[in-house]
């Protein structure tokens, strides 16, 4: 079970000095919200199956600990932190880190949230499949599991497949599938004494680097055009000479 | 002079509209780097290639047609290993797949199989020497970030509806091929694609969104969203996360950071308030209408019109009202 630590999406970003990353002043982190489905599922799996564990783990700075904890409240049995300083954009060379460390665990399922919320890519649960040789179904919102098949269920652009697939698998985990649980007193308290391995990740060096960062430009929006069923006919007029979309 | 690659996607035996985005880029890099030819990949079950001529209007010069009885729907496997085979052994500057579900799926797949790194869910791209720059909405949209991908071949994917097709006629020359590995040795495999109801666009296709929120106070209501996307003619209808976690409508209807983003010419906000989870979905669209009651409501912060008031009196006079303009001309 991977996870990511991400910016609080709520807060108002601004860009650093070197204008090719965020302002770190004031940002707040918390786990990715795909990647909280993800954590939820296993959870879920791992109970009723009455037997296994969930494993629990993230590639960062040691800030990333603090995710980890969560999940170890929320219920996982134990957590890996791939040390590094920065997490860098290009998936290519995280999945490499990540494959190397899942490579012999002996797994039966590996799991992602379907994207991290602040890169929005989407790219390292597919390829962390392809280098471990495992059959992959990305961006689920159902999953059955029955012995060692799977069947699960994805959503495209107007239309849904059902896939079937054997285990060991990744999965990748889009929204709609789980609420994550809200971690009790107890679990914070026993995820404090749940192991958490900090381990060097085996970063290469990026091809796909981030050149700039910037906000985009601020809408102009705000008029109002009026109160009520009689701005209506001002709003058709606008709609047709001046924003030309009727 | 460079040669580029586009993977071309199809569904129930049509091409989709990202094919004709993913060849379109495919020949402004070819342009870009000296008029190199554009070389595009069409997968599917047996009579897939009646649909590689129109690739060539699009501006693909070679169409490689692979048709399989298993490859009638999406399989992931043969797939990946025939768009890598064909990568590897084209030595292409660039290769363009669609962020599309999709694509979302394929084009990780492809990078990790080549060895080579991927700009995911781009928006737009130009190429320099070795060099091809991208952007990309990241943060829930609330950051644009310029990338750069260094190496050949560079590998793209391109955000649905972020490139237009246009049309640069020419004949394409159709080879077929076999698949790389034998699609029925797939280990994942598709074994039901239901098309839900036809009736109205996608959300990443359709050019304009009519959406609705809480303030419809229930699904009932959402009749009148209906209604004014069927006065527009060539609507979609979206939702917001708090409407579909209350079942009001699917939860593939859903607009926002955890749903669907959205770039539309217009995108027509009823009773939905603004939450940051639904603008990261939608504040791209060009133009942007809201309704609401609370004239205090952070979506009139961003829209383009607003009107203040009450939907149940204000949707019904604009559905006429569009239906009117339209019929006009």
């Amino acid at each position: 079970m991977c996870v990511k630590r991400v910016p609080d999406m709520e807060m108002r970003f601004a860009i650093a000095a070197d204008r090719r990353s965020l302002d770190p002043a004031g940002l707040k982190y918390e786990m990715g919200d795909f990647d909280g489905y993800a954590v939820e599922i296993a959870l879920q799996l791992v109970e009723k199956a009455g037997s296994g564990e969930v494993v629990v783990l993230s590639l960062g700075p040691d800030g990333v600990q603090e995710i980890l904890r969560k999940a170890l409240a929320m219920g996982a049995s134990r957590a890996v932190q791939l040390k590094a300083d920065e997490v860098p954009f290009d998936g290519l060379i995280i999945a490499r880190a990540l494959a190397a460390e899942l490579k012999d665990g002996g797994y039966d399922l590996i799991l992602f949230g379907r994207m991290a919320t602040d890169t929005a890519s989407g790219t390292v649960g597919p390829m962390v499949a392809e280098l471990l040789d495992l059959p992959c179904v990305s961006s689920i919102s159902r999953l059955q599991l029955d012995g060692g098949r799977g069947t699960a269920g994805r959503d495209l652009e107007g239309a849904s497949e059902t896939v079937t697939f054997p285990l060991p698998a990744v999965l990748t985990i889009d929204e709609g599938i789980a609420r994550p649980r809200l971690a009790s007193l107890k679990g914070i308290m026993a995820a404090k004494k749940k192991p958490l391995e900090v381990k060097p990740a085996a970063l290469g060096t990026p091809a796909l680097v981030v050149e700039s960062m910037a906000l985009p430009p601020e809408r102009t929006g705000g008029r109002i055009v009026g109160e009520g069923a009689d701005a209506v006919a001002e709003l058709v007029r606008l709609l047709r000479t001046e924003a030309k979309v009727l | 002079m460079a040669n580029t690659f586009a993977y071309a996607e199809a569904r129930g035996g049509q091409l989709r509209k990202v094919a004709l985005e993913a060849v379109t880029a495919a020949r402004q890099a070819a342009d870009a780097s000296g008029g190199g030819e554009v070389h595009a990949l069409l997968t599917g079950a047996p009579g897939i290639a009646a649909r590689a001529a129109e690739l060539g209007r699009y501006g693909a010069d070679l169409v490689t047609v692979i048709e399989h009885a298993g490859l009638e729907r999406y399989n992931a496997e043969a797939a990946a290993a025939t768009a890598a085979e064909r990568i590897r052994s084209g030595g292409y500057r660039a290769a363009f797949f669609s962020a599309s579900a999709e694509g979302r799926d394929l084009a990780p797949r492809v990078a990790a199989r080549l060895g080579v790194s991927l700009a995911s869910d781009v928006t737009g791209f130009e190429l320099h020497g070795d060099t091809l720059t991208a952007t990309h909405p990241a943060y829930t949209g609330k950051v644009v970030v310029t990338l750069r991908l260094t190496g050949s071949p560079a590998l793209v994917s391109l955000r649905p509806g972020a490139v237009s097709p246009v049309e640069q006629p020419r004949t394409a020359r159709v080879e077929s091929a076999p698949p790389a590995v034998d699609p029925g040795s797939a280990k994942v495999v598709v074994t039901e694609l239901a098309q839900r109801a036809a009736a109205r666009m996608d959300l990443g296709e359709a050019p304009v969104i009519v959406s609705g929120g809480r303030g419809l106070r229930g699904a009932e209501n959402f009749r009148l969203v209906e209604d004014l996307a069927d006065a527009f003619g060539n609507a979609a209808v979206g939702a917001t996360r708090a409407v579909t976690d209350d079942g009001w409508r699917p939860a593939t209807d859903q607009i926002g950071q955890t749903g669907r983003v959205v770039s539309p010419d217009l995108y027509v906000a009823v009773g939905i308030s603004g939450a940051i989870q639904h603008l990261a979905g939608m504040r791209t669209a060009r133009t942007i209408v809201a309704i609401n009651k609370d004239k205090d409501a952070p979506i009139f912060k961003i829209a383009d019109y607003g009107i203040v008031g009450d939907l149940f009196e204000i949707v019904p006079r604009l559905t006429d009202e569009v239906r009117k303009a339209r019929s006009a001309h």
